[in-house]
């Protein structure tokens, strides 16, 4: 089973723009990293035999609101071989944000990816197919951003909450 | 009733505009044609509904549209208390809320650090009620699954034993389906009186019973002409895809995650995590799954078996139990990142959290369904089949549209 220290040591080297950031007060414990560097880092943990992770649970995103002006992505990494837990993180601006898509790596990436396009808008750069998938394809704004406000009608239909 | 109430007005394209056909008819060659399933047909399981492209008889392609059960869960989950989302969570997975429930539950205890001052019985009663509802919810995938491909009968008899569940758990929680039955840090109430007795009388009725439904349904010949080598999906691809639950363990591998994290009070029970082994076919065809969700079936028998033991001797009812002792008055966990899961009877269900410490709201509650995920792959192992056998691969992903969308 591979300590955190040393999976970290791998994300470190693998990150090439910014240094990866610990954040302790996540359970699995969460790594940090730069959206550039998510997809070298990604491929590393997938591939590397000391960490295999060989399983994505779960792709959330997250809005920190307009005042923060910062949205998230984690990924909660699973290995089946290893049974080991890891977050990794990637931090966005909510003006304009995309992080790349790890739908290359784990086929279970597009839908959750798309999921997040569709609720946040963050746009995954790379994703084969990036669609709404729970919302009409015409429905106005992402609704799980912290200042979203839903359109008055939708086809005639009043939209309440 | 006036029918200017009625704001609705109805238009032949709301269907494709609001989701439009991936493929553009002018394009196809010929040959090909696109056939829409649902989101009204029973063999969907809900309302699914699925693009084909297909070239003759052949499917080339699958693309699955969802969302029409979409509900807000996530958006309202943001905006009420921990416990006052319970009653949402019964609503993602409808015929298996015990089981979510548990999940849930057990993640706000993990952020609030009460996880293992949980009194036993509270812990045995949970997992005896989780395992009743993941006995009926197999019941169900058996049934509609045997129904959708031809076989007519076991559906009623697995209806009819269900039936005997559900009026359990109605008397325990006084609701046939939704119970909001666990709560956080504890259990609405108690046993009803008699419940483990009928609990025992419930497992010797239906041992039997499960020796027909094997001779009736997964040794009809029919059955296993329809099931047997197709829908094969392989490991690699089922691990790549996130795939989890009976269709994980169908493909060989012996991932339960009672088992593998063994919360709860799982480690101190007794069971086998059943694979599939390809005994009519290939591993992980259709058969497969349907037998691993039988034989899961003989697996939470025995679990039940364990549990009235243990709720009847060393957890026994006493006069001055409380179950509702550590339910917290104020449900405010600390400044966190969470993520949790357990196994239903679809997979792993998983619920993120986050938690701001200034809040008895969550900040941010992702559910990670497993039925959403399991039908992700789908337009991976729809290749190339007829179309009849894409019915039997739906039916045998046994998913839950009130789950996949949320």
């Amino acid at each position: 089973m591979p300590a955190f220290e040393s999976i970290l040591t791998l994300v470190q080297n693998a990150c090439t723009h910014t240094p990866p950031v610990v954040d302790d007060n996540a359970s699995p414990k969460a790594i940090v990293v730069a959206a550039e560097d998510l997809l070298p880092v990604a491929q590393q943990l997938f591939a590397s035999p000391e960490t295999y992770f060989d399983m994505l649970s779960c792709v959330t995103g997250i809005d920190n609101g307009p005042t923060a002006h910062t949205m998230e992505v984690a990924y909660t990494l699973y290995s089946i071989p290893f049974h080991t837990h890891l977050m990794l993180k990637v931090k966005v601006s909510r003006e304009k944000p995309e992080v790349p898509s790890l739908s290359g790596l784990w086929k279970t990436a597009n839908w959750q990816e798309r999921e997040i396009f569709d609720m946040y808008g963050i746009h995954f750069t790379g994703h084969p197919d990036l669609r709404r998938i729970l919302m009409p394809e015409d429905w106005e704004g992402h609704p799980l951003r912290k200042d979203y406000t839903h359109q008055g009608y939708y086809r005639d239909i009043k939209v309440a909450y | 009733m006036p029918t200017d109430h009625i704001q609705y007005k109805s238009h032949p394209d709301n269907l494709t505009r609001s989701v439009p056909y991936k493929f553009d008819a002018a394009q196809l060659r010929s040959e090909e044609m696109i056939v829409n399933l649902g989101p009204q047909h029973p063999s969907t399981h809900g309302v699914l509904r699925l693009e084909v492209l297909m070239e003759g008889e052949i499917v080339r392609e699958v693309v699955p549209h969802i969302g029409y059960l979409h509900r807000c869960f996530e958006k309202h989950a943001e905006n009420l208390p921990f416990n006052q989302v319970i009653p949402f969570v019964d609503r993602l997975d409808y015929v298996a809320s015990m089981n979510s429930e548990h999940a849930y539950a057990m993640g706000v205890e993990r952020m609030l650090g009460i996880e293992h001052q949980i009194p036993k019985r509270v812990e045995y009663v949970r997992v005896m009620v989780a395992e009743l509802n993941r006995i009926a919810s197999h019941f169900i995938a058996i049934g509609t699954y045997g129904m959708d491909i031809g076989a007519f009968t076991p559906f009623f008899w697995l209806m009819r034993d269900r039936e005997h569940i559900l009026r359990m758990l109605e008397w325990a929680s006084g609701a046939r389906l939704l119970y909001n039955y666990i709560w956080i840090g504890g259990l609405f109430y108690d046993l009803p009186i008699g419940f483990e007795e009928r609990c025992q009388q419930f497992i010797a009725y239906i041992r039997p019973k499960l020796a027909e439904l094997d001779t009736v349904l997964l040794q009809n010949k029919i059955f296993v002409q329809r099931t047997a080598n197709v829908g094969v999906l392989p490991l690699d691809l089922a691990i790549n895809g996130g795939v989890t639950g009976p269709m994980l363990r169908a493909s060989g591998l012996r991932f339960d995650l009672r088992r593998v994290d063994g919360y709860s009070v799982y480690p101190e029970l007794d069971f086998d995590v059943p694979i599939g082994e390809g005994k009519m076919g290939t591993v992980g065809d259709c058969w497969d799954r349907t037998n691993v969700r039988v034989q899961e079936i003989h697996e939470s028998l025995k679990i039940l078996e364990q549990c009235v033991t243990k709720l009847t001797g060393e957890h026994k009812r006493t006069r001055d139990f409380d179950p509702q002792a550590l339910v917290p008055k104020k449900i405010r966990p600390k400044a966190q990142d969470l993520y949790v899961r357990a196994e239903i009877p679809k997979g792993e269900l998983g619920f993120f959290f986050r938690a701001d410490g200034r809040n008895d709201i969550a900040l941010r509650c992702k559910c990670r369904s497993c039925s959403f995920v399991n039908l992700s792959i789908l337009p991976e192992i729809a290749k190339g089949i007829l179309i009849a056998d894409l019915i039997a691969i739906i039916g045998s992903i046994d998913v839950v549209m009130g789950e996949v969308d949320r």
